[in-house]
């Protein structure tokens, strides 16, 4: 494994990372009001009384949303606690409209669990999980819409959030960008939160320390509401530099709060408060405890899908795929879907070289997502079929494919409206193989003289001259008959 | 237990409500009576009882996930001093 310490002026620093993360539970309504959930609606238009925080109204829990962090506890390998509690969390905000967000303290949901991170070596880690619990996001809050005005839409309020809080198992950049990645994958493939980051519903907060190998943790300094896998790397890297910068040079690190700037690509002090904050959790006395039953975690644990490390293994040892083929494909759930789809009943490295190399290469360039591409799991699962049968040879199958991708249609209606079928008729190929020969009469005398290499020079010239369609057994045969004299 | 005026005019800060300087110290020796109070409590030996979360024999109900609210953002900003295209107006706050 390669090192992961930075250098400074005075020798060698390790960086400690760990990170909370902010996941959007993926539900119709809210955590404690019947209000929808939708993104990008009117202002104020998905608002109980209860998000509004309207007197002696009274939150009612969401049972979808404890089973979505019971669901995702048993997708960490965590430990469900059969008893939480709800306390409240006391701050003055303007999109917070209670005076306080009812979240989970000492006695959470879930509690530690463990999640494996892919690196780009090949090699992977355990990274420990130390809780998730069940809390309500805020409103939002627009400061530029007016010079001495907020204004605040309370749609996002009271919308359930997990926090899934990670132990400081992470020592650089790319493995915190790892974590938060295999972190969405999980999370999609278990369908409790869509991941979408540019729609906020995942954010990480970052904390992030340096210390010489071997030496106790330094001062962290935590930087809010990262969002994207990207920004979480560059705002990583810039900020373990500017700590060993500081300490090097006779500076001490000040537990603060930061943000990071992405368009300077800097992290900057969030000026601190007049006085810290002091949430003063108590029990939320309008919600009893939260108590589990064995039967209704056991449902949930059936109801589990293939999560992406155990499909990857399967992929390698059952279906021989390479682990590389096998990552690739399973980093995204859709992806891993589509490659099943197309595989099943199929050559399934065949499958895995066409889906990872000619459909993504297509894919990426059309700048679709897999679902709104003109050619489907069963269409590209049709093109193979004509492989498998000889009906087309590969090469000809990467036109095909290409004609499929502009047209949307059927692989079998493109090569019988083009008349791609290959040629097997020994016939036709010989009639095609006679002109090339007697056209290179000089070419077929140095062939004969020894000049071996010459050989895929005719294969080219008869492909031309049959437009590519073919057999190539069945041409490589009939030529090599044919130029021994025969 | 004994409150002092600045533990006092924390707290206030901490609830956002406003006490003048002058009412610091009276407030102060209310609050110090009613802890002295409730620290009665603290006579009775509670090893071993877990804490009482509700006085009768409840558990936590929960509802299905139906949105069955909402839409109607004129009813939500009713009591707002001031609105705007459907958004509540505040004060400028910019961290």
């Amino acid at each position: 494994m390669t090192s992961n310490l930075m250098r400074g002026e005075t020798g060698e620093w390790e960086v400690v990372i760990g990170m909370e993360v902010h996941a959007q539970v993926t539900s119709r309504s809210k955590l404690f009001s019947g209000a929808a959930t939708d993104f990008g609606a009117e202002p104020n238009s998905q608002v109980s009384l209860v998000d509004a925080a309207f007197p002696g109204m009274l939150p009612v829990i969401n049972r979808e949303c404890v089973r979505q962090a019971v669901k995702t506890g048993l997708g960490l390998k965590a430990q469900i606690n059969r008893r939480s509690v709800f306390d409240r969390k006391n701050y003055f905000y303007a999109d917070l409209p209670a005076g306080y967000q009812i979240s989970q303290y000492l006695q959470p949901i879930v509690g530690h669990g463990k999640l494996t991170i892919d690196l780009p070596d090949g090699s992977s880690r355990e990274i420990g999980i130390t809780r998730l619990h069940l809390e309500q996001d805020a409103g939002k809050s627009l400061h530029d819409q007016h010079p001495s005005a907020t204004f605040v839409d309370l749609n996002r309020a009271g919308v359930a959030l997990m926090e899934i809080v990670s132990e400081p198992d992470m020592r650089s950049a790319e493995e915190a960008a790892a974590y938060l990645s295999k972190l969405r994958t999980i999370l999609r493939y278990l369908g409790t939160c869509d991941g979408n980051m540019e729609e906020g519903s995942m954010r990480a907060d970052v904390n992030v320390s340096v210390r010489r190998p071997g030496e106790k943790l330094g001062t962290r300094c935590e930087i809010k509401n990262v969002n994207s896998v990207r920004f979480v790397r560059q705002a990583i890297e810039y900020e373990a530099r500017r700590q060993i910068d500081l300490i090097e040079g006779g500076g001490k690190v000040e537990q603060e709060t930061r943000l990071f700037d992405t368009g300077r690509g800097v992290t900057r002090s969030m000026r601190s408060k007049e006085e810290a904050h002091d949430y003063r959790y108590f029990p939320d006395p309008d919600l009893l405890p939260l108590e589990l039953s064995e039967n209704f975690i056991e449902e949930i644990r059936r109801e589990l899908p293939e999560l992406p490390d155990e499909k990857k293994s399967r992929l390698v040892n059952e279906l021989g795929l390479s682990a590389y083929d096998a990552g690739v494909l399973v980093a995204d759930k859709e992806s891993a879907d589509f490659y099943e789809v197309v595989a099943r009943g199929r050559d399934a490295k065949l499958a895995a070289n066409w889906v990872t190399g000619d459909f993504f290469g297509a894919l990426n360039r059309s700048g679709k997502g897999i679902a709104e591409f003109p050619v489907t799991a069963a269409k590209l699962g049709g093109l193979l079929d004509l492989i498998a049968n000889g009906t087309v040879s590969n090469r000809l199958a990467k036109d095909i494919f290409e004609i499929m991708v502009e047209t949307g249609k059927e692989a079998a209606a493109v090569v019988e409206e083009k008349g791609l079928k290959q040629v097997t008729d020994t016939g036709a190929i010989s009639a095609a193989i006679d002109q090339v020969l007697a056209a290179n009469a000089d070419k077929v005398n140095e062939y004969r003289s020894g000049k071996d290499k010459l050989f895929g020079f005719f294969v080219g010239q008869v492909m031309r001259a049959m437009g590519g369609k073919a057999n190539p057994a069945a041409l490589n045969e009939l030529l090599k008959k044919m130029l021994a004299g025969n | 237990m004994s409150l002092d005026k600045a533990t006092v005019a924390r707290i206030a800060r901490l609830a956002r409500i406003e006490v003048p300087e002058e009412a610091l110290a009276p407030m102060a020796r209310e609050l110090d009576t009613i802890l002295t109070f409730v620290e009665q409590l603290g006579q009775v030996n509670t090893d071993g009882v877990a804490p009482m979360t509700s006085v009768t024999p409840m558990r936590l109900r929960m509802r299905e996930d139906r949105v069955s609210d909402g839409g109607d953002a004129a009813r939500v900003l009713s009591n707002a001093p001031e609105a705007q295209d459907g958004f509540f107006v505040v004060p400028k706050v910019v961290e």
